[in-house]
C-alpha cells in the first residue's frame, strides 16, 4: 500500500512540476498576476509530492518491502537500520529520485526564501527548475521507477553492496547531488535572466549565494568521496581520474570559476554574458555527469547497469536541456551590454585570469573523459586516458592558478599596480623558496613545487586577513581567504603524497619488517563478530627505536550474502601523517598479506576541502550578501529524510 | 582608462594563449599517454614494443597462477587468455580480492624485455557475475562468448579453457 502512495504522489509530482514550468515562464509574459503568486505556491506542493515519495520508498527500505524491486534487489532484513535507508539511494532508481527530491527542495528554497526577488523574475525562475524537474521525473516515472514491484517476492532481499556499506559513502550521494543540483538554480537565474533580457549588479547579488552553497556541497561531497575511496579501497590511493570522479571536478571548475565572476557582475557590472555561459554550462555539466556516468554510458566503477531506452531518454533530456539553453544564450545574448570598465592589472583582470585557467583546465579534463568512449564510438579503438594523461596537463595549468592566487586579493578593483601587491607578498615568496630550496636538496622536485606552491597560497591569504585587519573584515573577505588557505592545504596534502612510501609483505606472526622509520611487526591474527559480516582481524605493532607507540587493527570482512570479502584499513592520523594499514589476504603458506603505507601530509587533502567549504559557509553568512538574497534556509533534508 | 576595444583585445590574446597552452598540453599528453587495450590475441599478433604502457585484458587462465616469496614480498605468475592465445603476467603487490582462475581481469602494464607482461596494477572488478567491458568485447571477437546468447558463461567453466579450444 505504501509503495503505491509514494508512485502515485511520484505521477502527481510529474503534474504538478510540469505545471509550474508552464504557469512559471508563460505567466509574466502574460501579465497575469495569478501566475506571479501560483508558481511558489506550486513550487512547494510539487517538492511536497516528492517528498511523500521518497519517504514512502524509504518506508519501504525500511520494513523491508521486499514486494518492491528496488528494495528486494539491494537491500535486506539483516542490513543495519541506517543502510537499508542509505540504501534506497545506493542504485540508480532510488539515487535519481533523490536527484529530483533535491531539485524540487531548491525550487521549494526560492518559493520560501525568495521574496525578496521581483516577482516575475521568481516565477520565471521557478518555472525553469518546474521543467527542468518535470523532465526528470517523467524519466523516473517512466522507465526508472523505483516503485515497480515484483510477485511472487523473494523471502530475503539481494542485500546491499558491501563496499557500499559505509558511513562515509552513505552520505556522500545525498550532499554530492546537493552540489550538483544546487546549480540548477543558478542556472534558472541565468535563464530567466536571459527571457528578461537584463543583468545588474542585483542579479549578481541574488545568484552568487546559490552558487556558493551549492559549491560549499559539491567541495563537501568530492572531498568525502575521495576520503572515502582513500580508507575502503585499501591502496591508499585518494583520486583515480575515474569518469565519475571527473564527472565531480567539471562542475567544480566551472561553479568555482562563476563564484568569481558573479563577484564582478555584483560589484562591477561586467563578465554578464560569460557569468550567464558558466552558470549554463556549470548546469549542465551537473546533468551530464550524473547522468552519462549513471546511466553506464561512460564506464566506470560507479554506473550502475542500465537498459538502452534509459540511455537514450537521458540524452534526449540532456540534448533539450543544455541544447535549449545554449540556443537561448545565443540568441539573447548580444542584450547584456557591460558597464564596467577596468584596466588589464586590477582585480578585474585577475578573475578573469582565474576563469579563463579554470575552464582551460576543465575542457582538458572534459577531453580525457570523454575521447575514450568517442574513440570507440567513431573508430572501433578500445584505450583508456589514465592518470599520467591528466597530472600532465592538469598540473602545469594549475601552476598559474596557485600563482595568481597569491597576487589577486591583493589588487583593488578597476586599476591598480602590481608592485605593491607584490612587496606586501614578500614573506610568502620567501617562505616558498624556502620550503622549495629545502626540499629540491632532498631531489624530490614535484613534492617541492607542491609544498611550495602550497604555502605560497596559504600565507599570502594569511597576508591578505592580516592586512585588512579583523575588526574591519567583511565576512565574505574572511570566506574568500579562507577558502584560499583550504586551496592552499589540499595541495599541501597532495603534494606531500608525492612523498607516500610503501610496501607489500607477507608476515607470519610474531615476524616484523621495517618501513619509513618504524618498525612493524604482525603480532596476531584473530577471529571477530560483526553485524552482517563475520571478520578476521590483524595486530600490527608500530615501534620506533624499539619503543612500540600503537597497535593497528586491519581486518578481513567476509559477506555470507554476497560471498564478498572487503578490506577494512586501519589508518591512524595525527594530522600531519597517515599510518595506514590493510590485511589484504591470508596466503595458503600461513600468515597474512599486508600492505603498509606511510602518508605524509595526507589529511591535508581533506582538511583542505574541509575548509573550503567551511570558507563558502561563512561567507554565506556574510549581511550584505542576505539583504534580499534567499540564502538562509537550505539544508539537504533529503541526508535526514 | 583603456577602450572597450583593446580590452576585449587582451582578453582574447590571453585566452588564445591559454587555450593554446591547454591545446598543446592535451596533444603532447595524448600522444605519450594513451593506454590502448590489447587481448592476448593482439598481443600476440603485434608483439607490442617492451616498456609501451598497456592495458591486457582476458580471463585468468585455470592451473596457471602461482604465487612465490621473494623475502618477505609476494610475487604471482598468472596467465590471461581469450581462448586464443596467452600471455604470461607477473605481478607484485595486492591482487583483488576476486582474482581468481576463470575471472575476468584487466592488468595495466608493460611487455619486458623477457616477454612476460609486467603489470603494476590488476583490476578485478567486484560482483562475481561482472565481465569487465573490453575483456567482453575481445571474448566476443575470439568467438567465446556473444552477450546475444544470454550472460557469460560461470566463472567455473572458464576454469576449463585451454589456449587454441
Amino acid at each position: 500500500m505504501i509503495p503505491e502512495l509514494g508512485h502515485f504522489a511520484l505521477a502527481c509530482a510529474v503534474a504538478l512540476a510540469f505545471a509550474q514550468g508552464v504557469v512559471g515562464i508563460f505567466g509574466p509574459s502574460l501579465r497575469d498576476a495569478r501566475a506571479l503568486y501560483a508558481t511558489p505556491l506550486l513550487a512547494l506542493s510539487h517538492f511536497t509530492a516528492i517528498g511523500l515519495a521518497f519517504l514512502a520508498l524509504v518506508w519501504s527500505g525500511v520494513v523491508s518491502d521486499f514486494t518492491v524491486e528496488n528494495i528486494a534487489d539491494f537491500s535486506s532484513s539483516a542490513v543495519p537500520l541506517l543502510y537499508r535507508i542509505t540504501g534506497v539511494w545506493g542504485n540508480h532508481d532510488g539515487s535519481i529520485l533523490l536527484w529530483c527530491l533535491i531539485l524540487s527542495l531548491c525550487g521549494a528554497a526560492v518559493a520560501v526564501a525568495g521574496g525578496g526577488l521581483p516577482a516575475s523574475l521568481r516565477a520565471r525562475v521557478l518555472g525553469v527548475l518546474g521543467l527542468v524537474s518535470g523532465g526528470f521525473l517523467l524519466f523516473t516515472l517512466t522507465v526508472s521507477n523505483p516503485f515497480t514491484r515484483i510477485w511472487p517476492p523473494p523471502l530475503e532481499g539481494a542485500g546491499i553492496n558491501p563496499i557500499l556499506q559505509d558511513p562515509g559513502l552513505a552520505f556522500h550521494p545525498p550532499v554530492l547531488y546537493t552540489g550538483y543540483v544546487g546549480f540548477s538554480v543558478a542556472f534558472a537565474f541565468a535563464i530567466a535572466a536571459l527571457i528578461e533580457g537584463r543583468i545588474d549588479a542585483a542579479w549578481g547579488r541574488w545568484v552568487r549565494p546559490w552558487a556558493l552553497i551549492s559549491w560549499c556541497f559539491l567541495t563537501g561531497g568530492i572531498a568525502l568521496g575521495s576520503w572515502w575511496s582513500y580508507y575502503t579501497l585499501g591502496w591508499g590511493g585518494y583520486w583515480f581520474w575515474d569518469p565519475v570522479e571527473n564527472a565531480a571536478l567539471l562542475p567544480w571548475l566551472t561553479g568555482t570559476a562563476l563564484l568569481h565572476c558573479a563577484i564582478v557582475v555584483e560589484k562591477r557590472e561586467s563578465l554578464k554574458a560569460w557569468t550567464v555561459l558558466l552558470a549554463i554550462a556549470t548546469f549542465s555539466l551537473s546533468l551530464s555527469g550524473t547522468f552519462l556516468v549513471r546511466s553506464g554510458i561512460l564506464n566506470s566503477v560507479h554506473s550502475f547497469a542500465a537498459a538502452p531506452d534509459q540511455g537514450l531518454f537521458i540524452l534526449a533530456l540532456l540534448g533539450l536541456t543544455i541544447g535549449g539553453s545554449l540556443l537561448l544564450f545565443a540568441i539573447r545574448a548580444p542584450v547584456l551590454a557591460a558597464t564596467g570598465i577596468y584596466a588589464p592589472i586590477s582585480r578585474e583582470s585577475a578573475l578573469v585570469l582565474n576563469n579563463v585557467f579554470l575552464c582551460a583546465i576543465a575542457a582538458v579534463v572534459f577531453t580525457g573523459t570523454l575521447y575514450p568512449p568517442f574513440a570507440n564510438l567513431l573508430f572501433g579503438i578500445q584505450l583508456s586516458v589514465g592518470a599520467p594523461f591528466f597530472n600532465q596537463t592538469v598540473l602545469p595549468l594549475t601552476a598559474p592558478i596557485i600563482l595568481a592566487m597569491g597576487v589577486g586579493p591583493m589588487l583593488p578593483w578597476k586599476r591598480a599596480d602590481l608592485l605593491p601587491a607584490l612587496h606586501r607578498l614578500w614573506l610568502a615568496g620567501a617562505a616558498a623558496l624556502l620550503v622549495f630550496a629545502v626540499l629540491t636538496a632532498s631531489r624530490h622536485v614535484i613534492a617541492a613545487l607542491g609544498l611550495a606552491g602550497g604555502a605560497w597560497v596559504v600565507i599570502s591569504a594569511l597576508i591578505d586577513l592580516f592586512r585588512r585587519r579583523f575588526s574591519t573584515l567583511s565576512r565574505s573577505a574572511l570566506g574568500a581567504a579562507l577558502g584560499h588557505i583550504g586551496f592552499g592545504v589540499t595541495v599541501l596534502g597532495i603534494a606531500g603524497m608525492t612523498l607516500a612510501v610503501q610496501k607489500v609483505v607477507v608476515l607470519q606472526p610474531g615476524q616484523s619488517t621495517t618501513l619509513g622509520g618504524y618498525t612493524w611487526t604482525l603480532q596476531d591474527i584473530h577471529d571477530a563478530p560483526g553485524p552482517n559480516y563475520t571478520q578476521r582481524v590483524a595486530d600490527i605493532v608500530l615501534s620506533e627505536d624499539g619503543a612500540p607507540f600503537l597497535t593497528l587493527h586491519p581486518s578481513r570482512r567476509f559477506f555470507a550474502a554476497q560471498k564478498v570479502i572487503t578490506n577494512d584499513a586501519a589508518i591512524h592520523t595525527n594530522g600531519f601523517q597517515d599510518i595506514y594499514a590493510v590485511f589484504a589476504d591470508e596466503p595458503a603458506t600461513g600468515g597474512a598479506e599486508l600492505r603498509l603505507n606511510r602518508h605524509p601530509m595526507a589529511p591535508e587533502i581533506w582538511f583542505g576541502g574541509l575548509i573550503m567549504a567551511l570558507g563558502g559557509f561563512v561567507s554565506l553568512s556574510d549581511r550584505r550578501l542576505r539583504v534580499g538574497a534567499p540564502a538562509r534556509r537550505r539544508k539537504p533534508e533529503g541526508a535526514v529524510a | 582608462m583603456l577602450k572597450p576595444k583593446r580590452r576585449r583585445l587582451y582578453l582574447v590574446i590571453v585566452s588564445g594563449l591559454c587555450l593554446s597552452a591547454a591545446v598543446g598540453l592535451t596533444l603532447a599528453a595524448f600522444s605519450s599517454s594513451l593506454t590502448y587495450f590489447l587481448s592476448p590475441r593482439q598481443v600476440a599478433a603485434q608483439h607490442p614494443a617492451p616498456g609501451m604502457s598497456f592495458r591486457l585484458g582476458g580471463i585468468v587462465q585455470a592451473g596457471t597462477v602461482q604465487t612465490t616469496l621473494a623475502g618477505q614480498t609476494p610475487t604471482t605468475h598468472f596467465a590471461v587468455t581469450d581462448g586464443r592465445a596467452a600471455v604470461p603476467v607477473v605481478f607484485t603487490g595486492v591482487l583483488p580480492d576476486l582474482f581468481r582462475e576463470g575471472q575476468g581481469v584487466v592488468a595495466i602494464g608493460a611487455m619486458g624485455g623477457d616477454g612476460v607482461f609486467h603489470a603494476d596494477e590488476v583490476l578485478a572488478k567486484h560482483g562475481a557475475a561482472y565481465m569487465p567491458k573490453d575483456v567482453e568485447q575481445s571474448l566476443k571477437e575470439a568467438g567465446k562468448w556473444d552477450p546475444k546468447f544470454g550472460p557469460p558463461p560461470p566463472a567455473s567453466t572458464w576454469n576449463d579453457m585451454k589456449v587454441g579450444s
